[in-house]
């Protein structure tokens, strides 16, 4: 299972990449391999205000719905329009090409409050 | 979880990698690789499922023919030995119990294969009903079971039974080793169903494997059955809709003079039924529909809800089933699905939605 060092991540399995203040937030590898097939992508809107814990983007399998929460404060500034046209991204690149949405963040340390890859690694075994 | 029954099978889907998940009772397989790449299989070359988990009763006795044709809706005097007809079991109010394929296997000897969720029920609902003179026995726990479907389906049966031959659609032989072998299915493409001693259902599903058949969970089964507006028992089916209602009014001959639930299809028949299963197709992308999501009309009041939904892999649309006033279930209709408080255009369309 693919868990890169350089990310965040939430105990509902999403990924965090901060660079700046801009926040990118996908489904990790293990979330991805769970879901399996993933046919549909709900992105937010851009400019949606959203606190930590709120559900902000809806990716579906073909047994289920997920919500994907947002694993910070802030502001929707872009969404992946590619991801809502080719939902299998999330399949076959969950830390690249999948990516879901951007968060302009409220306060850039709340990232560094999430778990780390060893942490994940931890909580997913 | 530990009352979980399961499959002969279950040692195979493991070493397959198997997704395993409790289904009617059992612990079945949902998928082993991919839904979507095993939907695919099935519809351009071949697959096979395990579906030990559904049942095998036994009927017998000179009094079976007359019996059966009071507990089920089809007319079983029309089988010839060796032939099958899918048929359904009502309860008094013409409700569905369940449905099922009832197989002719000799003059005076009948093989019910019925969903594995409703075998005890069933079983307690024809044996308190039994005629002298009618053997009934479940023989659910001795076989296994197994459906292989696919255009490719009769390869991979030449290849995994050499020298037996494959019945004609909805007939049924019996190999020399005593399995049978049903040429019927659940997927709309060609294929068999095959029931051998449950001992025996890991060497057969390796032979299945080994000529070609891809391993394919419930998840893929319930896409390709959907596509094709197959019912699902508990889903499209239930003790309070009728088969009238269903659509499935073919299935029932009521020129025969009496079967349990007869009356109330007479009386649906000729006055209408207040509400129909309806085969409803997105008009646009949208995320994928659900049981139990409302169905609007175009005035967005609501008229019913989804008993089955998926995107069609092979369509790459959104579709679902649902019973809706009877007005509203004509093919053209204009409707809506509420997915989570968003609004998504669909229509009434003429079943199936894959068209073979």
């Amino acid at each position: 299972m693919n868990i890169p060092t350089e990310l965040r991540y939430c105990p509902s399995h999403e990924w965090v990449r901060l660079e700046g203040d801009i926040a990118t937030v996908g489904i990790s590898d293990h979330a991805q391999a769970e879901l399996t097939d993933v046919v549909f992508v709900e992105l937010p809107a851009i400019g949606r205000g959203v606190d930590a814990g709120d559900p902000t983007a809806v990716v579906e399998s073909v047994k289920a719905a997920s919500d994907i929460y947002a694993p910070v404060g802030g502001e929707v500034v872009e969404a992946n329009a590619e991801v809502a046209a080719d939902p299998s991204l999330v399949n076959t690149d969950p830390y690249g090409e999948g990516w879901i949405f951007k968060l302009r963040v409220k306060n850039a340390d709340d990232v560094s409050g999430l778990m780390d890859a060893a942490a994940y690694q931890a909580h997913i075994s | 979880m530990a009352d979980l029954k399961r499959t002969p099978l279950e040692s195979a889907h493991t070493a397959l990698g198997a997704r395993l998940v409790p289904f009617a009772g059992w612990n079945m397989p949902v998928q082993y690789v991919s839904i979507l790449e095993e939907h695919r299989a099935v519809r351009e070359t071949a697959g096979v499922f395990d579906i030990s988990h559904m049942g095998q009763f036994i009927v017998s006795g000179p009094g079976a023919e007359a019996w059966l044709n009071r507990m089920l809706t089809n007319n079983i005097a029309r089988l010839e030995p060796g032939q099958g007809q899918y048929t359904l079991m009502l309860n008094e109010h013409g409700g569905v119990i369940d449905d099922l394929i009832a197989y002719r296997t000799a003059a005076d000897s009948y093989l019910l294969v019925v969903n594995a969720s409703m075998i005890d029920e069933d079983f307690a609902w024809l044996d308190a009903r039994k005629d002298d003179g009618v053997t009934l026995r479940n023989e659910s726990d001795s076989w296994a079971g197994m459906a292989v479907q696919g255009p490719q389906a009769a390869e991979v049966f030449a290849k995994a039974c050499p020298g037996e031959p494959l019945p004609a659609r909805n007939h049924l032989h019996v190999t020399g080793t005593g399995a049978i072998v049903c040429r019927t299915g659940y997927t709309g493409e060609d294929g068999f169903e095959f029931f051998c001693a449950a001992a025996d259902g890991v060497t057969a599903w390796q032979r299945f494997l080994d000529a070609g058949a891809t391993p394919c969970g419930l998840g893929a089964r319930d896409t390709l059955r959907l596509e094709m507006c197959y019912p699902l028992n508990g889903n499209d089916l239930s003790p309070d809709r009728t088969p009238i209602e269903a659509g499935l009014g073919f299935f029932c001959d009521l020129d025969k003079p009496e079967f349990i639930g007869r009356d109330v299809l007479v009386r649906q028949k000729s006055e209408g039924p207040d509400l129909r299963l309806a085969a409803i197709r997105y008009t646009s992308k949208g995320p994928p529909p659900r049981a139990h999501y409302p169905v609007l009309d175009a005035d967005s009041t609501i008229i019913g809800e989804l008993a089955s939904g998926a995107l069609s892999p092979t369509l790459d649309v959104g579709i679902g089933m649902a019973y809706l006033p009877a007005a509203q279930a004509k093919p053209g209709t204009a409707l809506q699905i509420d997915v989570r408080g968003r609004l998504f255009p669909a229509e009434v369309v003429k079943k199936p939605f894959l068209k073979k």
